[in-house]
């Protein structure tokens, strides 16, 4: 299998797992990207992201992390002009395929952003709302989709006497919980998070990172961070981008403290000039 | 070796406690040499000296764990910078120790000289026990302040001459204290002493290792020493 190139052979010391025994949700085939005026954003990508587990992409701006992540549901063909070449399989099937619906495939592969984005609804709504795309349930059945969402999410205990207030009223690091409650929702089976915590004070940042351990039970995760600490923190798989290749991709404990190249040691000891 | 940090003030900790470490094996070495001449001259003077710079070697250390612990509370260093500070608070345990040790060697000196004995005894042989202690020390320190792996290596390797030196010792004091029964309490000190210098030749062997640990992330502890050979870069 090609994906073995980037495949930590080592076992993963501590669980006595070993990388070969993980089942892997995608599987990323020398994946090239382009934006709309050519330029190659992604270069020959080759990596495995396994199940149920929190796989953080780390790298500095423009590394192309970001980007990859946009790739895995497809969100990038929002713009006009940018297109993906090779192969990203979703346990088997190449979600590149012109055929895959894309609401489907967004259904199942959710994504939380930067910045909290609550629909201007209430709180009950902001759940409901997606969950009405693709499911038809009764108000009782809704009801609770949205108390498990938010529960899901750590959210409802803070808001189980407003839900009828809007999202926006919340906090910032309430909404980020909202917006992964609706991501959730959905019963998808990877959640993509960019930076989800950039915008969040520590103890909202703690609160998201304690999410991602309990989430992973669930799904898999695949979140693009600033901060290495945090991906420290919260991944069991870590992936060090620069200028659009992947430098290096092993378990976490083992690139935050002997990384295998020189160039993910410089980034992650501070020495990247 | 290693490229500088964006942040100066990040380098200028991690030289300020590595140089500290460096001043403290020059401390404890000094220690030595005096702990050996004390025992070559039979000179109390120089053995309450070794014993009085036990004071500065503890003020050193607490020294450096304070930094030590500032810098891990204010950087969260990885990968090579926090292998280095790990190594480094292990490698400054070794030398307090080492200190330990030489003062050890000075208060049993002393007691010789007390006994009267001492001339009856063997000591000549122990110089070079002491000597090759020493020097092992002092090139656990030279590859420390330069991240060499080979010299390490060799300090690690060169460890059992020590170790040599010391059986052999104990193989001829027993001889002496069957010729002459009246020389044993001065030659169970000179044991202590003996198994003192012993101790030093492993503390250098442990900073050695951790050498090892700093650069290639392997441990070495406990007989791995076969597969440094087989790490990449």
């Amino acid at each position: 299998m090609e994906v073995a190139t980037h495949v930590p052979q080592a076992a993963i010391r501590g669980n006595g797992v070993s990388f070969d025994q993980e089942r892997l949700a995608l599987e990323i085939k020398n994946l090239n990207f382009f934006y709309g005026n050519g330029f190659q954003g992604l270069k020959g990508i080759q990596l495995g992201i396994p199940e149920h587990k929190a796989t953080a992409f780390i790298g500095p701006s423009g590394c192309g992390k970001s980007t990859l992540l946009r790739t895995l549901n497809r969100m990038y063909s929002l713009y006009p002009g940018q297109r993906a070449e090779g192969e990203i399989l979703f346990y088997g099937k190449n979600i590149l395929d012109p055929s895959v619906d894309v609401n489907l495939l967004r259904a199942s592969i959710g994504m939380v952003f930067q910045k909290p984005t609550p629909f201007p609804m209430t709180i009950y709504e902001n759940i409901a709302f997606g969950v009405r795309l693709y499911e038809n349930l009764n108000k009782a059945d809704m009801d609770e989709r949205v108390e498990w969402a938010l529960a899901k999410a750590a959210l409802w205990g803070e808001v189980k006497d407003k839900l009828g207030q809007s999202g926006l009223s919340l906090s910032g690091g309430q909404q980020q919980r909202l917006c992964i409650a609706r991501s959730v929702a959905v019963k998808p089976s990877i959640l993509l998070l960019d930076e989800p915590t950039s915008a969040l004070d520590p103890i909202s940042t703690g609160k998201v990172e304690e999410l991602v351990h309990e989430l992973k039970r669930d799904y898999t995760i695949a979140i693009v961070t600033h901060n290495m600490q945090q991906a420290a923190r919260v991944s069991d798989y870590t992936a060090y981008m620069y200028l659009g290749e992947l430098i290096e991709f092993g378990a976490t404990e083992e690139l935050f403290f002997k990384p295998k190249r020189k160039e993910t040691e410089d980034y992650i000891t501070g020495r990247f000039g | 070796m290693y490229d500088k940090h964006l942040s100066s003030q990040f380098d200028n900790e991690l030289n300020r406690v590595s140089s500290n470490v460096l001043e403290l094996g020059g401390l404890v070495e000094m220690q030595i040499r005096q702990a050996i001449y004390a025992l070559s001259e039979f000179s109390i003077e120089v053995a309450d000296q070794v014993e009085k710079d036990e004071g500065r070697v503890n003020a050193l250390e607490l020294e450096i764990d304070r930094e030590l612990s500032n810098i891990i509370a204010r950087r969260q260093p990885t990968a090579i910078d926090l292998r280095l500070l790990l190594a480094i608070s292990k490698a400054t345990a070794n030398l307090e120790r080492v200190g330990d040790e030489a003062a050890k060697i000075a208060r049993m000196v002393k007691r010789i000289i007390d006994s009267g004995k001492s001339r009856l005894l063997p000591t000549g042989e122990l110089r070079h026990a002491a000597d090759l202690a020493a020097q092992q020390l002092r090139r656990a320190l030279d590859a420390f302040a330069r991240l060499s792996v080979d010299d390490a290596v060799s300090v690690i390797r060169d460890d059992d001459q020590v170790d040599a030196e010391f059986d052999g010792f104990v193989r001829k004091l027993i001889t002496y204290m069957m010729e002459d029964p009246r020389t044993i309490s001065a030659a169970l000190d000179l044991l202590t002493l003996a198994k003192a210098i012993e101790r030093i030749g492993d503390h250098a062997k442990n900073i050695a290792e951790f050498i090892i640990y700093i650069v290639k992330g392997a441990d070495v502890r406990h007989g791995a020493l076969e597969r440094v050979e087989s790490l990449d870069r």
